[in-house]
């Protein structure tokens, strides 16, 4: 972080006339202060100070404002977004560099969420920047730019009275769309079309799974018990488990969104764990999210590598409600959970289930090497 | 000299609010009550809505006052309330004076009828502190200036609730305090109002808890941070964190203990009343009563008498011995903490109804209800004569 700060004052130093050099230094020594805070109030005596200075820059100055989020941390990214709105909304009669906003915006190098701000305050003064902006964002990195794009496009299908230039036009839709609710609605049309959507794959869940269970988790304790799978995963062998001797069982889960039901593979228990075991061939090396959905404590493994670990039962489930990164290899990866059922008794207490995939950052299924065929034609165009 | 000096003392302990000020949840001194207020009796929107503004997100948080101007938390986003935002609005007009928005840096899933923007803000009378769900706590000026930022669950990634969190922040003197219980990383902190920076952070009970802190204001001026948990109620230096006492009870985990002098009734075995003596080192339990334990709402002090919403009954017991003296059935599901104005009780259920019940010793009296025909969960605030309610979709100003 240091010397990406330093890079970034010696950046916007050299970037600017000689004259203004002076306030610029100050502006890019301010910006460096706050791009600094850090965890547990790092860095916040200075950059309090830096935030009330900044408070006073110049409409012009917002450009280098928004550029200072590329690369920083989110809580540095809130302490500059509440700057550059400050300073946006003291500007008498809406007066914005909109010329230098757009240009910002056409950049994808920047921030996304640097971005999305920069059309948010010329949209703010401009009406017409949503008609002239946004159809061109469609696969933009940013997800919020990228979600007005597809909302018009949806609508814009939506408008399409041939059958084959409407599925053509949903096509597009779904394949740009990463919010379930666009993904969803893109679906149905296509569905509706007569199409076989396939959205397990757009996703990118993981859907065959080695399951074994169940370990024993009797008040709780077999969190911290490292049962055999987190050693080796042997899937021949068989072990005591919970309530006699238990092996491997093979699951192969058939619903759009990945999710598999360990009360349907191992049978309703409590105070039990199961783990699952699947195996990932990446194209190339490359850094990937694992996300999953579960009600159940869980633990999550990469080529043996403990990633993440959640001790929380049944609060809720959603899709990509635990996020973790990790590093794929190219070729073979093992993937391990461990999902933990408690003994609460109440009938919302109940679900022993996970769903679990793999993306890019902004929610790109990245699949496996071996995955069966895509389904429908457009699904190559998503495939890493 | 002597009497110049002892004046000016008194006026830099004066507080920088005043009686008209709202500027915490349930209320500047945490007892919901605003009793020099005649507020309206009845409601239509011809006659008494002195306004009502559009708010950009949910919320489930009540609205502050400080001076004249409102500020109401709320949260959007497509698939998740992943945006924060911080609006003022005018007293007089409505109008709305600026928004903030902020990006959440902690988990932000929750219940349907939750909302990330489920914690009532608080000020100091010159910042303001804007808690959430995920954790965020943004300060900014009164006239939106961002002073700094924390994201908790970033500095402590376990900690979140996914059915979501609601504990409201705190303000003693320089210190803003949260409390963040959850089943993962589970604590209590005290952060500086000036800098941001973390005074103290105590470990709390690992379990969900939505209950918020609240003061016990002492006869000799000093204040306590009362922190409740499912297992009991302890009490904390605000500048430290120090524990200085302990009372084990089974609690509840929503509704919030209310302090009177140095009497705090807290919501456990239905409600505990418990003494304090400055400077003393336990509590002492006056009484307990089942009858007058609140679901959600809590318990709310005025004119010798409790007041407790459980499942759609208001009760009003006596405040010196527990006694339930008298029951009015009302309608709905109650999570706002009702405020108690001009002698009459202001209850508002989810469905958007707000009950006016007069109590009297022996019965209380449902005088009318206000039909606002909108989703109300944030309890509501008082600024003179102003009932200020908020929903998922305005904030409205109700006038007599």
């Amino acid at each position: 972080m240091i010397l990406r700060n330093a890079l970034f004052t010696w950046g916007l130093v050299l970037a600017v006339p000689v004259c203004a050099v002076s306030a610029e230094g100050d502006l890019a020594k301010n910006l460096a202060i706050v791009r600094g805070v850090g965890v547990k109030g790092e860095g916040h005596a200075k950059a309090t100070a830096a935030a009330k200075a900044l408070a006073q820059s110049s409409a012009a100055e917002l450009p280098a404002i928004l550029a200072a989020m590329d690369g920083c941390s989110v809580l540095a990214e809130n302490w500059l977004r509440g700057i550059a709105e400050g300073v946006a909304q003291k500007q008498v009669g809406g007066k914005l560099p909109v010329a230098e906003l757009e240009k910002f915006l056409a950049q994808t190098k920047h921030s996304p969420r640097a971005r999305r701000l920069a059309y948010e305050f010329v949209a703010g003064v401009d009406d017409s920047a949503e008609k002239r902006l946004i159809p061109t964002l469609l696969n933009d990195p940013s997800l919020e730019l990228r979600r007005d794009a597809v909302a018009l496009a949806l609508a814009d299908a939506a408008k399409v009275e041939d059958k084959k230039a409407a599925q053509a036009a949903f096509h597009k839709a779904f394949s740009a769309a990463r919010d379930n609710d666009q993904i969803k609605a893109a679906a149905d049309k296509l569905k509706e079309l007569g199409e076989t959507v396939d959205l397990a794959t757009h996703y990118g869940f993981l859907q065959t799974w080695q399951i074994i269970g169940p370990f024993d988790n009797t008040g709780d304790k077999g969190w911290d018990v490292a049962y055999p799978p987190e050693a080796k995963v042997d899937l021949v062998a068989k072990y005591p488990g919970l309530k006699g001797e238990i092996g491997w069982k093979e699951a192969t889960g058939k619903d759009d969104f990945g999710m598999i039901d360990l009360t349907k593979v191992l049978d309703k228990h409590k105070g039990a764990i199961a783990y699952a075991s699947t195996e990932f061939i990446s194209e190339k090396d490359q850094q990937v999210d694992l996300r999953l959905g579960s009600y159940n404590a869980h633990k999550i493994w990469l080529n043996g590598e403990e990633l993440t670990a959640n001790h929380v039962y049944h609060a809720g489930q959603q899709i990509d409600q635990y996020l973790t990164q990790g590093k794929m290899k190219k070729g073979k990866n093992a993937i391990l959970l461990k999902i933990c059922q408690n003994e609460q008794t109440e009938a919302w207490a109940q679900s022993w289930q996970f769903q679990f995939r793999i993306c890019d950052t902004i929610g790109t299924a990245i699949l496996s090497q071996d995955r069966p065929s895509a389904k429908t034609a457009f699904l190559p165009a998503i495939r890493r | 000299m002597k009497r110049f000096l002892l004046l000016a003392f008194a006026v830099l302990l004066l507080p920088l609010f005043t009686a008209a000020d709202w500027l915490q949840f349930r209320g500047s001194d945490q007892t919901s009550l605003a009793l020099d207020s005649k507020l309206a009796l009845k409601y239509s929107p011809e006659q008494n809505l002195a306004w009502k503004a559009p708010l950009v997100g949910k919320g489930v948080s009540g609205p502050i006052v400080v001076g004249n101007r409102i500020f109401v938390t709320a949260s959007n986003g497509a698939n998740k309330q992943d945006h924060l935002h911080v609006l003022a609005f005018d007293m007089e007009s409505g109008k709305r004076l600026w928004k903030r928005e902020f990006w959440a840096t902690g988990r932000c899933f929750h219940h349907p009828t939750s909302s990330v923007a489920a914690p009532t803000p608080a000020s100091d009378g010159k910042r303001i502190f804007a808690f959430y769900s995920s954790n965020d706590l943004a300060c900014l000026d009164l006239e939106g200036n961002l002073l700094w930022y924390r994201g908790l669950a970033h500095d402590y990634p376990k900690a979140g609730n996914d059915v979501g969190m609601s504990s409201s922040p705190l303000v003693v003197g320089e210190t803003v305090i949260v409390q963040v219980e959850n089943q993962g990383d589970s604590f209590a902190a005290g952060i500086n109002t000036a800098t941001g920076e973390t005074r103290w952070r105590v470990q709390r009970p690992a379990g969900a808890n939505w209950a918020s802190p609240a003061a016990l204001r002492g006869k000799d001026g000093k204040q306590l941070v009362l922190l409740q948990s499912g297992n009991g109620l302890t009490a904390h230096d605000p500048l430290t964190g120090e524990q200085k006492w302990k009372y084990d009870a089974g609690c509840s985990s929503i509704p919030s203990p209310t302090t009177v002098g140095n009497r705090i009734y807290l919501p456990a075995n239905g409600l505990t009343a418990l003494d304090v003596e400055d400077g003393a080192t336990a509590a002492n339990i006056a009484w307990d009563s089942i009858k007058l334990g609140g679901e959600n709402a809590s318990p709310v002090i005025s004119g010798g008498k409790v007041f407790a919403l459980r499942k759609d009954v208001l009760s009003g017991g006596d405040e010196k011995t527990g006694t339930e003296l008298w029951q009015v059935r009302l309608k709905g599901r109650f999570w706002a903490t009702p405020v108690v104005a001009g002698g009459h009780v202001y209850c508002v259920n989810q469905d958007g109804q707000c009950f006016v019940i007069k109590p009297g010793d022996e019965k209380g009296e449902l005088v009318s209800t206000m039909e606002l025909g909108d989703a109300i969960l944030g309890s509501p605030a008082v600024a003179g004569n102003a009932l200020l309610i908020r929903s998922d979709k305005f904030l409205y100003k109700i006038v007599p």
